[in-house]
């Protein structure tokens, strides 16, 4: 009888997963977000290995189109582009995921907080967060980036601190709305504590907002990396980053166009991907949708 | 065997729960809401009362102030509710939730969102046991079986890794009555745990309460404003209205010798008797509406809509007092020709 009970005791959330994974890959454009961003990550793992060092100056080839040497060409000091975008690819994870990861947990523990408990302090953070939402996403990271000097711990930092916001908002509501839902009440009936609520039946339960909101976060935080190098905010020269390749190819986009066109590719096909995996996942998440 | 006794302060030894005097206001902005007015019972061991009245007459109320899940902030409470003679309100809040689900627990109305949707039934039930008992996953598990199979599930063992969802309204109802039972409460508190039910569903979890008030003797509190169910399963009855019991007795007596003329009223409006009295095809409804829960005037609040209602009964409110013995009543016209 033991024996038989235990081999049942693998009570994980198994068949739901797989009834999720079911949904998410009857999607065609679900599936398209989920290559590109495999394809970016690969990109940004295995690229640099792959590739040539992405500061190696060759004067021979300066500003040569794409070629069987140099794929997607090189830039004004000969530098190979195609192993600068896979190192560019690797801050770009980085600082994506990471902001992202920060966000999420400062944001969420904030939020489920406030929204479960009301009272001051969640009047107090409600209103913080009001002024801070005020700002948009871009001017503030570029506000933050610019008082905390430029380099790429300090991108990330300011990355986080600009989602953080925005997260919290979202876990306020879904922890408001599943405080008040019929479960809750039975689990301070059955006598559980307050952090097991939290953690057991709100943070499960929201858990499906939270990924969504990842999907978003972490391209508008290559974006935001991006355009902080840009503008010489983030990530510093000969440093690679897409931000900083579209920088330097700006003064040769009329004889040399391929210098702008793969970064920004690869920005636009990121973002892309990351939305379409995004768009699927909700989908495939929503208890209400259809298979 | 109803220990509804005359004065419920003179406690019997058999006595779990004992609410003496139980008056429960919410402060709101339209002005203070008396829930709860001057509420008092006593439950002994095995038995079932039924709190029976209308949306709003304060039954729920009554029910979840017992397991203090009011919130303090919101509600006062005055009055004393004892379990095993322990006055619950002197208890701190930490110890009040090792008398939540252990002690006291609560079965709610609708059993299609009271499971948590992202663990396993057999999960929940495994977690309340070893929240409240010091035992083994592997013992709990068995333990969840054993429960599973009380409360009819069939093919317990395989259900353990069931979701919620997988299951319906009806066998989601046993399973929350599963995990209240869980550890062998002394008090069961049910609050309307059939009305979201199917009739046919109805039955077998009805069944199930007063198996468990067989074999385990566990008191149990029914909310309810079905009268059939009061007929089914409950030992006594209480009725409420407008925050304050009008009748107290034994279910038998109640379909006997209603006294209050709004237990008759509710009796009038079943359709089974309405029916059974000469084949009327309309139900007798009761006239006019309740009145507002922020008014506590002294004098009977049944009276505007009552079809015996005279000058007496506004000049002052009917005390519930004894009608016959072990049936008590609020109204000075109790008894004599059934005209409802």
């Amino acid at each position: 009888m033991t024996a038989a009970v235990s081999a049942v005791v693998p009570a994980r959330p198994r068949p739901q997963w797989r009834r999720i994974a079911r949904r998410f890959l009857h999607r065609p454009m679900a599936i398209v977000g989920l290559v590109l961003v495999l394809a970016f990550i690969a990109l940004a793992v295995v690229g640099p290995m792959l590739t040539s060092d992405p500061d190696l100056q060759d004067f021979q080839v300066v500003l040569s189109p794409p070629s069987l040497a140099h794929p997607l060409g090189t830039d004004d000091l000969g530098r190979d582009v195609l192993a600068r975008v896979a190192n560019g690819a690797r801050v770009s994870l980085l600082a994506g995921v990471v902001s992202t990861a920060i966000a999420l947990v400062v944001g969420i523990t904030l939020g489920l907080i406030s929204g479960f408990y009301r009272g001051w302090f969640d009047a107090v953070l409600g209103r913080i967060v009001d002024v801070l939402l005020a700002f948009p996403f871009l001017i503030f990271a570029v506000g933050l980036a610019a008082i905390l000097g430029a380099s790429l711990t300090n991108v990330i930092a300011a990355l986080a601190i600009s989602q953080v916001p925005a997260v919290i908002r979202i876990a306020r509501g879904e922890a408001m709305s599943i405080r008040d839902q019929e479960y809750v009440s039975g689990a301070i009936a059955d006598g559980s504590r307050d952090g097991a609520i939290i953690l057991k039946y709100v943070l499960p339960n929201a858990a499906s907002a939270f990924i969504v909101q990842a999907t978003v976060a972490i391209p508008a935080a290559i974006i935001g990396e991006a355009t902080l190098s840009f503008l010489g905010l983030g990530v510093q020269p000969p440093n690679a980053s897409w931000g900083i390749l579209l920088t330097g190819a700006q003064q040769y986009l009329a004889q040399a166009p391929y210098l702008a066109v793969f970064p920004g590719l690869a920005i636009a096909l990121t973002t892309l991907g990351f939305n379409l995996l995004g768009d699927g996942l909700r989908d495939a998440l929503d208890p209400k949708g259809h298979r | 065997m109803s220990t509804i006794a005359a004065a419920p302060a003179a406690a019997t030894t058999s006595a779990v729960l004992e609410v003496d005097r139980l008056h429960v206001e919410f402060s709101t902005e339209g002005g203070c809401v008396m829930a709860v007015k001057d509420v008092s019972f006593t439950l002994g061991r095995g038995e079932i009362l039924a709190l029976v009245g209308e949306s709003g007459c304060g039954k729920s109320t009554v029910a979840m102030s017992i397991p203090r899940l009011l919130g303090d902030t919101r509600a006062r409470i005055e009055g004393s509710i004892r379990l095993d003679g322990v006055d619950l309100a002197t208890l701190s809040e930490r110890q009040m939730r090792h008398v939540r689900g252990k002690d006291i627990s609560v079965v709610f109305q609708e059993p299609m969102t009271s499971l948590n949707p992202a663990y396993t039934i057999g999960r929940q039930i495994v977690e309340v046991i070893r929240q409240h008992e010091k035992v083994k996953r592997s013992a709990a598990m068995r333990r969840a079986v054993e429960l599973l199979a009380l409360v009819g599930i069939p093919d317990a063992r395989r259900r353990l890794s069931a979701f919620p969802h997988e299951l319906s309204g009806g066998m989601r109802q046993r399973v929350m009555i599963a995990i209240a039972v869980a550890c062998d409460p002394k008090v069961i508190i049910a609050d309307e745990p059939t009305t979201a039910l199917d009739v046919t569903i109805q039955a077998g979890v009805l069944d199930i309460f007063r198996r468990l008030r067989d074999t385990l003797g566990t008191a149990i509190v029914l909310i309810t404003h079905d009268l059939g169910v009061v007929a089914e399963v409950a030992d006594s009855v209480a009725v409420m209205y407008a925050g304050r019991v009008v009748e107290q007795c034994s279910t038998g007596e109640i379909f006997a010798r209603p006294a209050h003329p709004y237990t008759r009223g509710l009796l009038g409006a079943l359709p089974s008797r309405a029916l059974m009295r000469g084949g009327r095809r309309r139900l007798a409804d009761i006239a006019g509406v309740v009145p507002p829960p922020t008014v506590d005037p002294d004098e009977c609040q049944f009276a505007p809509r009552c079809p015996r209602a005279t000058a007496a009964c506004v000049a002052a409110r009917p005390p519930l007092a004894p009608f016959v013995p072990g049936h008590r009543v609020a109204c000075i016209h109790a008894g004599g020709e059934e005209t409802a």
